[in-house]
């Protein structure tokens, strides 16, 4: 079973394709991040998984069923977009109130868990509640239909980082608890680091690199020693980045094998490197425009 | 009860961390047999942490023999790393104070002996291959 299969998707406004070709297959079970520059196409992609945009090119399926195809598909995906968007007019209880009525697999008591738990007055209106709060909201809304699948599109980027630790670990603690697949956002890599075991590189209205977290750190080196043309690297070795002086050479590179080679000092990548290497290499096989990735700490 | 921490900063995978700070507290008779670990819900909200690396780290050391799982309960502590371990530590660590003595009397500063220590302990054990 996989939670998102995409084939050759792609999506125009006017003239831009905000996100072309895209192919991929994010198994269920997993939480899966997708992260990429300001405007890669990761919330165009999050909108056609969710039925809110149709593809002008490819297919997409969402747990073996067509993005907003009915009452059926809808119930399956739960969906938080940008900035967790509630009503500011509604109180804490109302939003509760309008769930249970457009959900029928709404589990009234779950939610109610989460608002006392929460510590949220059911009585306050939504306008009122702090950024932290309101995204919380959304969660639960998300979470108490139940759904098998839940898409967040940068779920914490506006949150301080007391509130983005608590909305991750409760996420985390759901996912522990019902076994729901993930598929988030975000531009900060920090943020997916500890929350995903998948991972999609989103640059340039295209995939980079998509795969299990594990398995991308453990064939991705960085490797540095005397300068030396990449050419001439084994073919089994994909140089990703490099940059050299005049007597030294640091790349990283992409390869299923031990480096073996006795010139080179290996080292290993962390998720950020890894992602920054993909991001520069697609900005540089585009018009060398930057992308802009916050890196915080 | 073990308290899990992770280092976002030290490179290495937060499953092999749990390994290692599990591993850590039976070593310094900080876990014991029959004690429990927490559950994976419990450490997913604590660290806010992937469920599935939890589960990694934990059937790791299940192949480690060092807990097990009983289902609807949890899981459990049934190894231990001490016994000679143990025992051999205090002579091997009144040796090293020998050693870095001699290392400062030499005139090596606290950087220098860092280094040497770390280079010969990593080449080492690359060639004798036992790493956990």
């Amino acid at each position: 079973m996989t939670a998102l299969h995409a084939s050759g998707l792609g999506k125009r406004y006017r003239q831009r394709w905000a996100l072309s070709d895209c192919s991929l297959q994010i198994p269920a079970g997993r939480v899966a991040g997708l992260v990429g520059p300001n405007g890669a196409g990761k919330s165009t992609l999050l909108n056609l998984a969710v039925g809110l945009l149709a593809p002008d090119a490819g297919t997409v399926t969402v747990l073996d069923g067509q993005p907003g195809s009915g009452p059926a598909q809808l119930a399956k995906v739960g969906f938080v977009a940008q900035d967790t968007p509630v009503y500011a007019g509604l109180s804490v209880a109302d939003h509760l109130r309008l769930g249970g009525h457009l959900n029928p697999g709404w589990d009234a008591a779950y939610a109610q868990r989460r608002i006392e738990h929460l510590s949220l007055d059911p009585a306050q209106k939504a306008g009122k509640l702090s950024g932290g709060q309101k995204a919380q909201l959304a969660l639960t809304l998300a979470l108490a239909k139940r759904p098998r699948l839940l898409i967040l599109d940068e779920p914490v980027a506006s949150l301080d980082p007391l509130a983005r630790r608590e909305f991750l670990s409760d996420l985390m603690a759901a996912v522990a608890e019902h076994e729901v697949s993930v598929i988030l956002s975000s531009h900060l890599v920090s943020d997916l680091e500890r929350v995903c075991d998948y991972l999609v590189v989103l640059a340039a209205s295209r995939v980079q690199i998509a795969g299990d977290v594990d398995a991308l750190i453990a064939s991705h080196h960085r490797l540095i020693g005397p300068r030396r043309d990449p050419a001439t690297l084994p073919s089994d070795q994909l140089v990703i980045q490099g940059s050299h002086t005049d007597r030294q050479s640091t790349l990283i590179v992409q390869t299923r094998h031990p480096v073996l080679d006795p010139a080179w000092t290996v080292e290993q990548l962390n998720l950020e490197d890894l992602v920054l290497a993909y991001m520069s290499q697609a900005a540089n096989g585009h018009d060398r425009a930057r992308p802009v990735l916050e890196v915080q700490r | 009860m073990i308290e899990f921490h992770l280092d976002t900063r030290s490179g290495v995978a937060p499953y092999l961390q749990l390994i290692h700070q599990v591993r850590h507290a039976l070593r310094l008779d900080l876990l014991r047999e029959g004690e429990q670990l927490p559950t994976v819900k419990e450490v997913s909200a604590a660290l806010a942490i992937n469920p599935n690396t939890v589960l990694k780290a934990y059937r790791e050391l299940e192949y480690q023999q060092l807990v097990a799982a009983r289902p609807g309960r949890g899981t459990f502590v049934t190894g231990t790393l001490d016994g000679p371990l143990l025992a051999a530590q205090e002579p091997l660590r009144r040796e090293l104070v020998r050693w870095l003595g001699k290392a400062r009397r030499s005139g090596l500063d606290e950087e220098s002996i860092e280094a040497l220590f770390l280079a010969t302990f990593r080449s080492t054990a690359s060639s004798e291959e036992d790493i956990a």
